[in-house]
C-alpha cells in the first residue's frame, strides 16, 4: 500500500480538513475504507467512482432505511445513479459528523426526505417516508386510514403557509426545536 | 476597492490576451480584469513609496507583451532578477517572498492529482499573471490603460481590508455550506490566494515586516490549533467500544457510557490534585512511618495489622498511611521545598469542590445551548417522523426493533390524539395517584428509619468489640443500604402502575422517587455518623486527661527531678492515642463505596449474566419459552445505572476531604466498571423494546449531579467550620478550627498589607451589600428572561395566524 495512488497528498488533506467537519484521523480512515470499496480496475484512477451497490455494503449504511436516498443526495454523477467519489463520500461523512452544524444537517435531511427531488415535501414524499420508517413487513405497516390521519397531523403541525407541502424553511423551523435531531442524525465510521 | 470585489465575482469575460509563456493556456480568465485591477491598485501603493526613485520604471508600462512574457518566464524559473532601483528592492523582496509562496503553491497544485477544472487552470494563469504583474511592480499594464486610477487613499485601503476580511470569513464558514466538495475546493483556493496576495499590501511602510510576521504567526497558530484538536480527539479513550454499543443499542444506552467516560475524566483530575499535592508530598517529604505516634500502628493493634480481613476493612497498616487524614503531620512547612502541607491539604479540599462545580455548570450551560429552548409539545408528529430514526444503528436486529418501536409509537400517538377528546374519570385517577404517593412516602420513611436503626446498632457492636460478631454484623450498615437501593426501586415501579401516567412522565416520577430514596438514605447515614463523631470527641476528652496521667507516670520513673525536659525514649507505638474522628469518617465512606461497588458488580453478574446463561441453556428443556416470556434477557437500565453513578460521585465528594485516597479508588472503580459493563451489555442484554428518549434527559442528569454536589459538600463544610480537629492526628491538629490555617498563612507568609486588605474584604459591611447586589442581579435576569419567553410566544402565535389570510 505504498503507492502514491492510495495516499492522500498533504495539501489536499489539509484542505479537506478546512472544508469539512472531520478531523485528520477521520479523513484518513474514510480514505482507507473508500479505497477498499474501489474496484481493482479503477485503482489507478485519480478520482475513482464507486457504484451505489458497493457503498450500500458498508455496515453503517446497510441497515439504514434511507440509504439509497443518502447516496442519491450526495452523489455528483451526471447519470444520477447514486455513485460516489471520494469527495462525495467526505461530504457525506462531514454532514453526518458530530461537529456539523444544525443548518447543514437539516439542509441535507430535507434533501434526503424529498423523494421526488422537487424541493418540497408533499403528501407523496411523506407517505414514502412513513413507509420507509415502518419497515418492510406487512404487520408493521400502517393502514391507509392511519396513514392519512398521520399525514394530516404532520401537515397541520409543520405547514405554516398551508400550501399542502413542507418547504425547506418550515422543515428547518420544526427541526431546530427538536432536541433529538442533532444526536440521532449521526454516522461515524 | 469594494466595487472591484464585486467585479471579481460578476465579471463575465474581458481580460486581454494573456499570452504568457508555454505554461499558461490561452483561456481568458474570468476574473482577469479584476485581478489586474487589483494588482494595479497594489502597484499604486508601491508606486507612492518608490515614486522618486522609480520614476524611470514607469516607462515599463509601455513595454511590449513579450517583455512581460520574458519576465514571467524568468520568474517561473525562480530567477528573480530585479530592476535596479535599490529603494524598491525592499518592497520587491517582500512581494517576491509572498509570490514565492504563491509560486510554490501553484507548482504544488500542478503536481497534485486533484481534478483540474478549467477554473483551476485559470487560477494558475492569474497567479503567474499577478506575480508577473507584481514583478513589474511599478509598471502599469498596458492592458489597463483605460483606467488610470488615482492614488490609493485611506478609504480604499479600508475597502481592501474589508474585502480581505470578507474572504477570510468566507474561508472560515466554507465547511458549513451545503455545496459539493469540488465547488468548495475551488472557492477555498481562490479566496486563499486573494487573501495571501493582499494581506501584504495592507501593511505599509515600517510596519510591513512586522505585519507580515504577524500574519505568518497567525497562520502557524491556526495550524497548531487544528493539530492540537486532532490530537485531542485521538486521545479520547474507549471510542471504538462506545461506537459498537451505539450501533447495537442506539444512542440512549450509549449515552450512559458517554456519561461514564465524562465522569472518569473528571475523577482523573480530582485524583491528580489529591495525589500530586497531598499524598505524594507527605509520602516523600514528611516524616516516615513509625517516627511519630500518629504515623504508627498502636501496640495493641499490631498483632493483626497485616491481616487481609483487617486491611479489607481499611484498618491496620492501611489506616496509618497516606490514605487517610490521620497520618498527616501538622508541621507547617516540610522538606527542603518548605512545602506548606496543612495549607495544601485545605486548599486541595476546597479546590476539588470548586473544580467540580465549574465543570458541571459549564457542561450544563453547553448542553442547554445546544438543545435550544425547552421542550415543546407542539411538533410531536413531525418530530416522530423526521427525527425518530437513529442513524448510528448498524445492526439489522436493532434496526428491526427500531422499526417496530416506531410503528408502535405512531399508532399510539394517533390513538392518543383521538382519545384526548374523550372524558375520563378524573376523580378515580386522582385518588389513585394520591394513594400511590402516600405509599411511596411510607416506603421512604421506612427505609430512613431502618438505616438509622442499623447504624445505631453498629455503634453498639463497636462498643462491645467487633470480634464477637460475625461478618453480617460487621458490615450491616453497608449491606442494608445497598439492598435498599436494589429493592426499593422495584417497589416504586409496582406502585406506579396504579398511577396510569404516560410512560415518559412515569419515568420522570420514578427517577425522582429513586433520587429521594438515595438522598434520604445518605443523609440518614450522615446523621448517624455525626452521632458517632460526637461520641468520639467525648472519648477524646477522656484520652487527653489520661495522657497527662500517663506522662506523669513516665516521669516518675526518672530519678532526676531537676531536668526540665525529659527525653525519655518512648516507642511511638506505645503512646496512648486519641480516637481520630476524621479518620473514622474517612474509613466509613471508603467502606461504603467498596461495598456499594461490590454489590453493583455482583448484581450485574447474577442479575444479567447468570440470567442470560439460564435463559439460553435451559430454554430447551423448559415448559414455556424462556426467551419471550419470563424471565427473558434483561434490558439495560439506563436511568438506574446513571443514578447509581451520580450517587457514588456524591459520596466521593463527601468523603474526599477526610480520605484523600477516595478519588484514586474511584478512578480505579470507574475504569473497571467501564470494561465490565461494556462486556455485560454486549453479552447479556438485548436492545430495548420501547425506545423513547426522555428528551432533554442529558441536562436532567447534569442537574441532579449539581444538586448532589451541593448537598454533599454541605456536611463536609459543616464539619470543617464547626468541629475542632483532633488534638493528635491530621494536618490541623492543635488548631482551634481547621480554617485557622488560612489565617496563619496570611499572617506568616504574606506581606502585612495583604492581611489588612483581606480583613477589610471580609468585613460584614462589605459582604452584605455584595450579597444584596447579587440578589438584585438574579432578580433582574429572571424578569428579563420571562419577558423574552413571552415575546417568543407572541411571535410564534403571529407566525401561525399571519399565514391564514395568505391561503387563497
Amino acid at each position: 500500500m505504498g503507492t502514491t495512488a492510495s495516499q492522500l497528498p498533504k495539501d489536499l488533506l489539509s484542505e479537506y480538513q478546512e472544508l469539512t467537519f472531520l478531523t485528520k484521523q477521520e479523513i484518513l480512515l474514510a480514505h482507507k475504507r473508500f479505497t477498499e470499496l474501489v474496484a481493482k480496475e479503477d485503482r489507478n484512477d485519480p478520482s475513482p467512482r464507486v457504484p451505489m451497490s458497493k457503498i450500500l455494503t458498508l455496515p453503517e449504511l446497510k441497515s439504514n432505511p434511507f440509504r439509497k436516498r443518502i447516496c442519491h443526495v450526495f452523489s455528483t454523477s451526471e447519470s444520477k445513479d447514486g455513485s460516489l467519489t471520494f469527495e462525495d463520500f467526505l461530504d457525506l461523512l462531514s454532514a453526518f459528523s458530530d461537529s456539523a452544524t444544525l443548518e447543514i444537517k437539516s439542509h441535507y435531511a430535507f434533501r434526503i426526505f424529498d423523494f421526488d427531488d422537487d424541493g418540497t415535501l408533499d403528501r407523496g414524499d411523506l407517505e414514502k417516508l412513513v413507509n420507509c420508517l415502518t419497515g418492510e413487513t406487512d404487520d408493521t405497516r400502517l393502514t391507509p386510514e392511519e396513514m392519512k390521519q398521520l399525514i394530516n397531523n404532520i401537515l397541520e403541525e409543520s405547514d405554516i403557509d398551508k400550501d399542502g407541502t413542507v418547504n425547506l424553511s418550515e422543515f428547518q423551523h420544526v427541526i431546530s426545536r427538536s432536541p433529538d435531531f442533532v444526536s440521532s442524525f449521526k454516522i461515524v465510521l | 476597492l469594494f466595487h472591484i470585489g464585486v467585479d471579481y465575482r460578476n465579471l463575465e469575460e474581458e481580460g486581454p490576451e494573456v499570452d504568457i509563456g508555454s505554461k499558461v493556456k490561452e483561456e481568458k480568465p474570468k476574473k482577469g480584469q479584476a485581478r489586474r485591477s487589483k494588482a494595479k491598485e497594489k502597484k499604486k501603493v508601491l508606486r507612492e513609496q518608490c515614486e522618486e526613485e522609480c520614476r524611470q520604471d514607469e516607462e515599463a508600462p509601455k513595454c511590449s507583451k513579450n517583455h512581460r512574457n520574458e519576465k514571467a518566464k524568468t520568474e517561473e524559473r525562480g530567477d528573480f532578477k530585479r530592476k535596479t532601483k535599490d529603494s524598491c528592492d525592499e518592497e520587491r523582496n517582500h512581494i517576491s517572498s509572498e509570490r514565492g509562496g504563491t509560486e510554490e503553491r501553484a507548482h504544488a497544485e500542478k503536481n497534485m492529482k486533484a481534478k483540474k477544472t478549467k477554473r483551476k487552470k485559470e487560477k494558475l494563469v492569474f497567479s503567474c499573471l499577478s506575480s508577473s504583474s507584481e514583478s513589474e511592480e511599478l509598471s502599469a499594464d498596458e492592458e489597463e490603460s483605460q483606467e488610470e486610477k488615482d492614488v490609493l487613499t485611506q478609504e480604499e485601503l479600508e475597502k481592501l481590508k474589508e474585502a480581505v476580511e470578507e474572504k477570510k470569513k468566507l474561508i472560515a464558514n466554507l465547511r458549513g455550506k451545503p455545496w459539493p466538495m469540488s465547488k468548495k475546493l475551488v472557492t477555498l483556493r481562490e479566496s486563499q490566494e486573494f487573501v495571501e496576495k493582499y494581506e501584504g499590501a495592507l501593511g505599509k511602510g515600517k510596519g510591513r515586516k512586522l505585519y507580515a510576521y504577524k500574519v505568518m504567526m497567525m497562520k502557524k497558530w491556526m495550524k497548531f490549533q487544528r493539530d492540537f484538536e486532532n490530537f485531542r480527539t485521538a486521545c479520547i479513550p474507549w471510542e471504538m467500544k462506545i461506537k459498537e454499543i451505539e450501533s447495537h443499542f442506539g444512542s440512549s444506552v450509549a449515552s450512559y457510557f458517554i456519561f461514564l467516560r465524562w465522569m472518569y475524566g473528571m475523577n482523573m483530575i480530582l485524583f491528580g490534585l489529591t495525589f500530586g499535592l497531598v499524598m505524594v508530598p507527605e509520602a516523600l517529604m514528611g516524616r516516615p512511618y513509625g517516627s511519630m505516634p500518629r504515623k504508627t500502628v498502636p501496640r495493641s493493634e499490631q498483632a493483626g495489622a497485616m491481616d487481609f480481613a483487617v486491611l479489607w476493612d481499611f484498618g491496620g497498616y492501611a489506616q496509618y498511611s497516606v490514605l487517610f487524614y490521620g497520618y498527616y503531620n501538622n508541621q507547617r512547612a516540610i522538606g527542603w521545598l518548605k512545602f506548606r502541607m496543612p495549607l495544601s491539604y485545605f486548599l486541595v479540599g476546597v479546590g476539588t469542590v470548586a473544580y467540580s462545580y465549574m465543570v458541571v455548570i459549564r457542561t450544563m450551560a453547553r448542553n442547554a445551548n445546544r438543545d435550544g429552548g425547552g421542550d415543546d409539545t407542539s411538533f410531536n408528529f413531525s418530530w416522530k417522523m423526521f427525527t425518530s430514526w437513529d442513524y448510528l444503528i448498524g445492526n439489522p436486529e436493532t434496526a428491526d426493533n427500531k422499526f417496530a418501536s416506531i410503528t408502535t409509537s405512531f399508532k399510539e400517538s394517533i390513538v392518543e390524539e383521538q382519545e384526548s377528546h374523550k372524558d375520563e374519570n378524573i376523580h378515580l385517577t386522582r385518588f389513585l395517584r394520591v394513594l400511590a404517593n402516600f405509599l411511596v412516602l411510607c416506603c421512604l420513611a421506612g427505609s430512613g428509619y431502618l438505616i438509622y436503626f442499623v447504624v445505631r446498632r453498629s455503634q453498639k457492636f463497636a462498643l462491645e468489640g467487633l470480634e464477637n460478631y460475625g461478618w453480617w454484623e460487621r458490615n450491616e450498615v453497608n449491606m442494608v443500604m445497598s439492598l435498599l437501593g436494589m429493592f426499593c426501586p422495584m417497589l416504586f415501579d409496582v406502585i406506579s402502575s396504579l398511577e396510569n401516567y404516560h410512560p415518559r412522565i412515569a419515568l420522570q416520577w420514578q427517577l425522582g422517587r429513586i433520587f429521594a430514596l438515595f438522598l434520604g438514605n445518605l443523609y440518614t447515614f450522615i446523621i448517624a455518623l455525626m452521632d458517632e463523631i460526637n461520641l468520639k470527641r467525648r472519648e477524646e476528652e477522656v484520652v487527653k486527661y489520661n495522657m497527662t496521667v500517663w506522662q506523669a507516670s513516665l516521669y516518675n520513673g526518672t530519678v532526676d527531678d531537676n531536668s526540665t525536659t525529659s527525653t525519655i525514649p518512648v516507642d511511638p507505638a506505645d503512646v496512648p492515642r486519641g480516637p481520630c474522628w476524621e479518620t473514622m469518617v474517612g474509613q466509613e465512606f471508603v467502606r461504603l463505596i467498596v461495598s456499594d461497588t461490590m454489590t453493583t458488580y455482583i448484581t450485574l453478574l447474577i442479575g444479567d449474566f447468570l440470567r442470560a446463561v439460564f435463559v439460553r441453556f435451559f430454554n430447551y428443556c423448559w415448559c414455556w419459552d424462556l426467551e419471550y416470556g419470563f424471565p427473558s434477557y434483561s434490558e439495560f437500565d439506563v436511568s438506574g445505572n446513571v443514578l447509581g453513578l451520580i450517587f457514588n460521585q456524591g459520596m466521593i465528594w463527601m468523603g474526599a476531604f477526610y480520605a484523600p485516597c477516595l478519588p484514586a479508588l474511584n478512578v480505579l472503580r470507574l475504569h473497571v466498571s467501564m470494561y465490565l459493563q461494556c462486556w455485560a451489555v454486549m453479552c447479556c442484554n438485548v436492545p430495548q423494546e420501547r425506545v423513547f428518549k426522555a428528551s432533554g434527559s442529558n441536562n436532567f442528569y447534569m442537574a441532579m449531579l449539581l444538586v448532589i454536589l451541593f448537598l454533599s459538600t454541605l456536611p463536609a463544610i459543616y464539619t470543617i467550620v464547626s468541629i475542632p480537629p483532633s488534638f493528635d492526628c491530621g494536618p490541623f491538629s492543635g488548631k482551634k478550627r481547621m480554617y485557622d490555617v488560612i489565617q496563619e498563612t496570611l499572617e506568616n507568609d504574606f506581606p502585612l498589607w495583604f492581611g489588612k486588605v483581606f480583613s477589610y474584604a471580609s468585613n460584614p459591611g462589605l459582604v452584605l451589600p455584595f450579597i444584596l447586589v447579587m440578589i438584585l442581579a438574579i432578580y433582574y435576569l429572571q424578569s428579563t428572561s420571562k419577558t423574552y419567553k413571552a415575546a417568543n410566544m407572541d411571535l410564534k402565535k403571529k407566525l401561525q395566524t399571519v399565514s391564514l389570510p395568505i391561503t387563497i
